[in-house]
């Protein structure tokens, strides 16, 4: 199925229910497909791709969707590169409308981009009688998305996302209307990234009121959350540390958010905890999946965050750290070097298939024979069909011959007093062929130690795993995204010896 | 007929409309209320009316499948007919609840 014909069904299912907009703007479902036809008629024919440069939007939805009633591809681009690589990417697609917010059209005027504001203000003034409505596209094979990867470990590359692919996402997980009248969800993931699309096409079939914040910070969200009722949230782990630090322990009244769900990186079990703690009254969702499965293939659900928080038994508690139980339409298997799958409760890598999994770059589809897609992902799944993440597979240190892999380590730093963040990389070794180095960032008003961190990981985990230097850092980075860019950590430390990257 | 994805099936009877999700690549036939689908809501004439024991009623938004799992029918449009294909009903495909996640 095609995403246009979301729209009939917006129109007619919520034809008075609002489900865009804040206390200045109320958009109801008809409003919604008359800005989405009206859209499409200034596409259709004009343009080949609509791109969107800039913080998130109230009617951001409109522009998707009269993309995709127009049937040309929508590609949302991360605004915060710097002008010369977001020139280039935005060169990649040539007769494109190009999107933009007020400030980041002041940086690519060359490119003659038109404000989003405008654009819309603009539509008021086409009549649609005059220009004649154009028929929606129907065909699903056509790309309705195309997304950049966060490029934690290598390059970005440009995923594609069909419309058959967001379809079996949203049929399998979302039933339409689904949502009562007072919902609604607040979006502070950026338009650039896979929850950001996600979000949009969930919330507005199963009926619920999208709130967007324009650009996140802890204060605007909490503020918002109160403001507008705040129902439902979905928010990457860097956001829930930053709101978590906010509330500094306060118990405020945010009784009016049923679900709040994490995901896009890895997170900390002490943020979780620390949230959990925050907004007790809130159901707690962390979702996995990646830009090439169009969003969430597994979800750790409320119930499963309780009793890991209420349960003695050791095996329900480190739930916690998982990221829950596969969704029923797609089917997962772990494999290891050879290909071959592994027991239950052995770590290897993840491979996926679904109707929901593209793993289609610009150019290359890498997808094997029987449509499975490595993630390259490692991880477990453990007799009760929770699914721990152990890391990327790229980012294995191979020390002596043995497989580790870093966020094993990261796992015991961050559990010591004083660690905020932790980075574990290998560096080329005429020994061991690799040896392990960490990098730590020690949370304000803390020392920590080098040695002692040492000894700490010793204890937990074995000596070949213990990092033969600790460095400690202010900081370390990250995409805006909250997911820590390991590559630039070796590449730094590399430079420190003179080496290069590999 | 042959139905791909997306393919749109409009009932002769009542106002129901539904939207094909997946189908098997050989001839159907496919009655809405109990009376073969048109090509366009403009062509339901009022003439003819919903079949008794066709008339459970199609529900927006809801998912229609046969008992083999081979065919899938999404609701765009409510209506009084049931759906059927090859004169067999289809069922209600209840979904998963699954935690909002996004």
């Amino acid at each position: 199925m095609h995403l246009s014909s979301l729209i009939e069904m917006v129109e007619s299912g919520f034809d008075n229910r609002v489900l865009l907009g804040d206390q200045n703007s109320r958009i109801t479902g008809t409003d919604f497909g008359f800005l989405v036809r009206l859209g499409a008629t200034q596409v259709h024919n004009k343009y080949a791709s609509v791109m969107y440069v800039g913080e998130n939007h109230a009617l951001l939805p409109v522009a998707l969707f009269a993309a995709a009633w127009a049937g040309v591809p929508f590609v949302p681009v991360n605004y915060r590169l710097e002008d010369r690589q977001l020139r280039s990417l935005i060169e990649r697609f040539p007769n494109s409308l190009v999107l933009t917010d007020p400030l980041t059209a002041a940086r690519l005027e060359e490119l003659s981009p038109l404000i989003l504001d405008d654009w819309l203000r603009g539509l008021s003034n086409v009549d649609l009688e005059e220009v004649g409505p154009i028929e929606p596209a129907e065909d699903d094979n056509d790309v309705a998305v195309v997304l950049f990867t966060s490029g934690t470990t290598s390059e970005p590359k440009s995923a594609l996302l069909r419309h058959r692919h967001l379809m079996a996402y949203l049929l399998g997980s979302v039933e339409f209307g689904s949502a009562e009248e007072s919902e609604a969800v607040l979006v502070s993931v950026p338009p650039y990234h896979v929850a950001g699309i996600a979000n949009m096409l969930s919330n507005l079939f199963s009926g619920r009121r999208l709130v967007y914040l324009q650009s996140f910070s802890a204060l605007a969200w909490l503020e918002t959350v109160q403001r507008e009722a705040i129902t439902h949230a979905m928010v990457v782990p860097t956001m829930l540390a930053r709101v978590v630090d906010e509330l500094d322990g306060e118990i405020v009244d945010h009784s009016s958010l049923r679900t709040l769900s994490y995901g896009g990186a890895r997170v900390s079990e002490r943020i979780i905890r620390l949230a959990l703690q925050a907004f007790p009254t809130t159901g707690f969702v962390n979702a996995y999946g990646l830009t090439e499965t169009a969003s969430t293939i597994a979800v750790l659900g409320p119930d499963d965050h309780r009793d890991a928080l209420t349960s003695d038994n050791p095996m329900i508690q480190r739930r916690l750290s998982s990221v829950g139980q596969v969704l029923p339409m797609v089917e997962i298997e772990i494999r290891d070097d050879h290909e071959q799958v592994v027991t239950n409760g052995e770590s290897g890598l993840i491979y996926l298939r679904g109707e929901q999994v593209s793993g289609e770059y610009a150019g290359t589809n890498s997808l094997d024979g029987d449509g499975w897609f490595c993630t390259r992902d490692q991880g477990f799944i453990d007799s009760d069909g929770y699914l721990f993440i152990d890391g990327r597979v790229d980012d294995t240190i191979i020390r002596g011959g043995e497989n580790i892999a870093p966020a094993e380590i990261e796992k015991v730093l961050l559990a010591q007093p004083g660690v905020a963040e932790a980075c574990v990389v290998g560096l080329p070794d005429d020994v061991w062929g690799q040896r392990i180095v960490a990098v730590v960032v020690r949370q304000s008003g803390h020392v920590v130690e080098p040695n002692i961190l040492q000894d700490a990981v010793r204890k937990v985990l074995r000596g070949s795993k213990t990092p033969e230097e600790i460095i400690v850092r202010d900081s370390l980075p990250h995409t805006e995204t909250g997911k820590m860019l390991r590559r630039v950590v070796q590449s730094e430390l590399l430079a420190r010896e003179g080496g290069t990257a590999k | 007929m042959i139905l791909k994805p997306g393919a749109r099936l409009i009932s002769a009877v009542c106002a129901a409309e539904l939207m094909t999700v997946k189908a098997p690549k050989t001839e159907l036939e496919v009655t809405i209320g109990g009376v073969t689908t048109i090509a366009s809501a403009a062509a339901r004439d009022g003439s003819a009316a919903v079949v008794a024991g066709h008339d459970g009623g199609t529900l927006m938004g809801k998912r229609y499948v046969d008992e083999s799992d081979t065919i899938e029918l999404l609701c765009t449009k409510a209506g009084t007919g049931a759906v059927a294909v090859n004169g067999e009903l289809l069922q209600l495909k209840e979904a998963k609840a699954l935690p909002a996640s996004d």
